[in-house]
């Protein structure tokens, strides 16, 4: 018999003490390399472990995201948590428990196939025997390897996965304790805001020591380091001051600021670019087809997240300590190590939970800024928090992008071939995937890295995903331009491209459909064969009551949109209401999601709503805007120059969800963006008659759109 | 040269000595007090993650001076509630699951405690109207919205029993 093919992730982490322990007499501790970052993945995973392992969820404590403890999982993204990372922890657990009924067995002198485990106790033929997890543990050696032999549970019996779990982390957010990477004091702590370099390759000319410490109105000592200057003291208030100062106090040569231009996303088709080309050639000849063109932008936009990061380090004895918020605490260690000059063996990583991230925000570098200042320091505990504006300003952006569709019409309307032509910035801007820290370009003697590579396409692509159409469209390919030298630092943002292609495929298979004069419902049916597909489409439409070729116009209209987010994880479709007068208000939102297996229900809704209402905030509020005269060239860098969706302006949200209780969990969390975005598009249509092909859908291309109708 | 400064957090009489009298209350409460539930969010009084009640009044304390609060009650997330004794929002905020990340939780709470005590039965639009000075940037709009009218319901059924 060939042994069985491991989860990849418990490939990667086959040692099953990565995975679990049982410490003391009735406890379990379950070790998972995802870390919370509010969608509540450690929640989930308890109810994996009371599951696979047959304990009552009180008994188990969950250790998440230690360099040297959990299991390395990369990143905590991309939908991965319970599509793959579950999936592992399922067969290790599952290794793990039949390692003990095995030994349970042995003592009993019995066949395994009479015992069972209840709440941690063996049971054979139904009757307690006296042992249990943790009479037996001593004789069981967990430092051996996963054979994926264990039979993980049926679906049919789990008791814990598919039902509502509290949330372990709630409690001490609604009850004010010290939950976050914020609150953590380490004894002997100092407090530090860094003077950020504006741009790779500035250089520090005058620091007016003087006139920062006035501002301080207290005590504060300056590291500095190559360009890297860094303002610490024992009063939060007195660093935060000296901080705030030292923005005007400090001279830079070599500034480089983006500029208005660069702004719109049409700046890039007239850049270097990388080009490839992925899928079937384009036909150099329509043969009789009706040729369709449009072309669509997007801005650059914020994680925006509601803290700004935080970081801790400490120095002690050679060894670095950090404690961050961050979604990879192996990749971060990689970084660290090289920035640093220390083996990875000697930094200890810490993930200790922050504000929501959405991606790929400045809590990696906030921690690199804390590691940089505890090597000036040794042995005093660092703590870096970066002030709004640092957060806003110096954030890796989610890069602005331009989609540009073309498409091949048959005699019955419907599309025969498809060309889906990006041009963007990198996707991939993360420390371990080979970009810097960015307290690491100020360090002396930075030699910049070469230009990471872009998130490969088996791991559903950056720039281009959810760029190849799930449609049944006989010829199709994606072109990617990818360009090397944006004009500001660019990283993951929840969806990466999937929002930008999302808003560009949907709008357009909108206008085929109209073409075609069919229904967008009926259409997008006529063109999918794919039943799970077709599942969520026609739920979406059923629950919001979708009328065929319902009239629009006067300011009110519904759109509808479809995606299955990386084309491997979960299938989504909404129907969008919304009234368009000066600016847009998004009304009711509907949506089916087919997920598969889902762990926690409530979580996973809580996490499509949280992508829904997010992604209404991108498409119609939120771009990040460059003035060159500004003093950092990003003149978006508050709440009010950078405004988000606020309560008054959130819709009423229904959702589904389909297969829940099939075997294969399919990733949720950034299931809406791509969706959300095609079908306001779409419903802004139908409301104006006519189509704004650039987000964000602000009052100014709404006001010329009407002028123009 | 360091002034002390006395006022009332959480039904307690507090006293503390600062050298900056323009010290914010944000920073006393975190900084001095150990008191860590409320966030800092911003510094700019724009996203509510700091939120407070003065006197009964929500207030975002990131930019209030402590020299102002001479005699004034200060109300914070912890002085409305514990884990034994939740206040009636913050268990209907339990009973919701009302927050992802859960950064602006506390704030959100503040002005929820402070909207329900002028106003009882508020509508949805009253509830969305009282939260537009806190920003959630996770989506949890509409679960916040129902955990307040939850709680309202029961502080209602709490007044007539």
């Amino acid at each position: 018999m060939n042994a069985p093919i491991l989860p990849p992730i418990l490939n990667d982490n086959p040692v099953l003490d990565r995975w679990v322990s049982f410490p003391a007499p009735g406890m379990v501790t379950v070790n998972t390399g995802r870390v919370e970052l509010g969608q509540g993945v450690l929640t989930a995973m308890l109810q994996v472990g009371a599951d696979e392992l047959d304990v009552d969820k009180s008994r188990i404590t969950i250790c998440s995201g230690v360099t040297g403890v959990t299991a390395n999982e990369g990143y905590t993204a991309g939908s991965h948590s319970i599509q793959t990372g579950a999936v592992a922890l399922r067969q290790a657990l599952a290794d793990v428990r039949s390692l003990f009924l095995t030994q349970a067995a042995a003592i009993m002198n019995c066949d395994v196939a009479e015992l069972s485990i209840r709440d941690g106790g063996i049971l054979r033929n139904g009757a307690s025997t006296g042992q249990d997890y943790w009479t037996l543990a001593g004789a069981i050696d967990l430092s051996t390897k996963a054979t994926g032999l264990g039979k993980r549970k049926a679906v049919a019996d789990f008791t814990s996965i598919g039902h509502d779990t509290p949330r372990l982390d709630l409690p001490a957010k609604i009850f004010g304790d010290a939950a976050f990477i914020h609150d953590m004091k380490l004894p002997g702590m100092v407090h530090a805001r860094v003077v950020r370099q504006p741009n790779r390759g500035a250089t520090i000319g005058t620091v007016d020591e003087a006139a920062i410490q006035r501002a301080a109105k207290g005590p504060v000592d300056f590291v500095r380091t190559g360009d890297f200057l860094a303002i610490v003291g024992n009063n939060e208030l007195s660093v935060d001051l000296a901080g705030a100062a030292a923005v005007d106090r400090v001279t830079w040569n070599n500034v480089e600021t983006p500029t208005p231009l660069q702004q719109e996303s049409t700046w890039l088709l007239q850049r270097p670019s990388v080009d490839k080309v992925i899928g079937d050639p384009e036909p150099a000849d329509p043969q009789g087809r009706q040729r369709f063109e449009a072309t669509f932008t997007r801005g650059y936009v914020a994680h925006a997240s509601i803290s700004p990061s935080c970081g801790l380090a400490l120095l002690t004895d050679g060894k670095m300590t950090v404690w961050t918020h961050c979604q990879g605490v192996y990749p971060l260690r990689g970084a660290l190590s090289r920035m640093l000059k220390m083996e990875p063996s000697d930094i200890i990583v810490h993930h200790v939970q922050g504000s929501g991230c959405y991606g790929h925000n400045g809590a990696d570098d906030a921690a690199a800024d804390a590691a940089i200042i505890a090597q000036q320091m040794p042995g005093t505990p660092i703590r870096v928090r970066w002030r709004r504006e640092e957060e806003f300003v110096y954030e890796p952006k989610s890069p602005g992008m331009v989609v540009k569709v073309r498409a091949l019409i048959d005699e019955n309307g419907k599309p025969s071939d498809w060309t889906q032509e990006i041009w963007s910035g990198n996707h991939n801007g993360r420390p371990g995937g080979g970009s810097s820290l960015l307290g690491e370009e100020a360090l002396p003697g930075y030699v910049p890295l070469p230009p990471a590579n872009e998130v490969p396409e088996a791991a559903g692509g950056g720039a281009t995903r959810n760029g190849d159409p799930l449609y049944d469209i006989p010829q199709k390919r994606m072109i990617h331009h990818k360009i090397e030298e944006p004009p500001v630092r660019l990283s993951s943002l929840r969806g990466l491209g999937a929002t930008a292609n999302g808003f560009a495929m949907e709008s357009c298979i909108d206008e085929l459909a109209e073409r075609a004069s069919m229904d967008p419902v009926a259409y997008r049916l006529s063109i999918i064969s794919d039943p799970r597909a077709r599942g969520v489409i026609e739920k979406a439409a059923a629950m919001a009551n979708w009328q065929p070729n319902a009239p629009g116009g006067e300011g009110h209209g519904r759109g509808f949109a479809f995606a299955r987010y990386k084309n491997k994880a979960a299938y989504f479709a909404c129907v969008v209401e919304l009234d368009v007068e000066e600016e847009i208000t998004v009304r009711h939102v509907w949506c089916a999601t087919d997920a598969g297996l889902v762990v926690s229900p409530d979580g996973a809704l809580n996490q499509i709503e949280g992508g829904i209402i997010q992604a209404i905030s991108w498409v119609t509020k939120e771009q990040v805007r460059f003035d060159n005269d500004a003093p950092t060239g990003t003149v978006s860098f508050d709440w009010e120059t950078y405004p988000v969706l606020k309560f008054s302006e959130v819709p009423e949200i229904e959702m589904a969800l389909l297969n829940t209780k099939d075997e294969v969990p399919l990733g949720v969390g950034e299931v809406a963006g791509g969706p959300i975005a095609g079908a306001i598009g779409n419903a802004v249509y139908h409301a104006l008659g006519a189509r704004i092909h650039h987000l964000p859908l602000t009052r100014d291309r709404i006001m010329a759109t009407l002028l123009q109708g | 040269m360091s002034q002390r400064f006395d006022f009332s957090v959480n039904g307690k009489p507090v006293s503390v000595a600062l050298d900056n009298e323009a010290t914010p209350l944000l920073n006393v409460l975190r900084n001095e007090l150990g008191l860590m539930g409320t966030r800092f969010g911003c510094g700019l009084e724009q996203c509510g993650c700091c939120m407070v009640l003065i006197d009964g009044e929500p207030v975002k304390s990131c930019n209030r001076d402590v020299s102002t609060l001479a005699g004034k009650t200060v109300t914070t997330i912890e002085g409305i509630g514990s884990h034994e004794r939740p206040h009636p929002l913050q268990q209907a905020f339990l009973d919701e699951q009302a927050g992802q990340c859960g950064y602006c939780l506390a704030g959100i709470l503040i002005s929820a405690k402070a909207l329900l005590e002028k106003n009882p039965s508020p509508t949805r639009k009253e509830i969305a109207l009282a939260l537009d000075g806190n920003i959630c940037r996770c989506g949890s709009h509409n679960r916040i919205m129902r955990a307040v009218e939850k709680a309202a319901a029961v502080m209602r059924a709490g007044e007539r029993a």
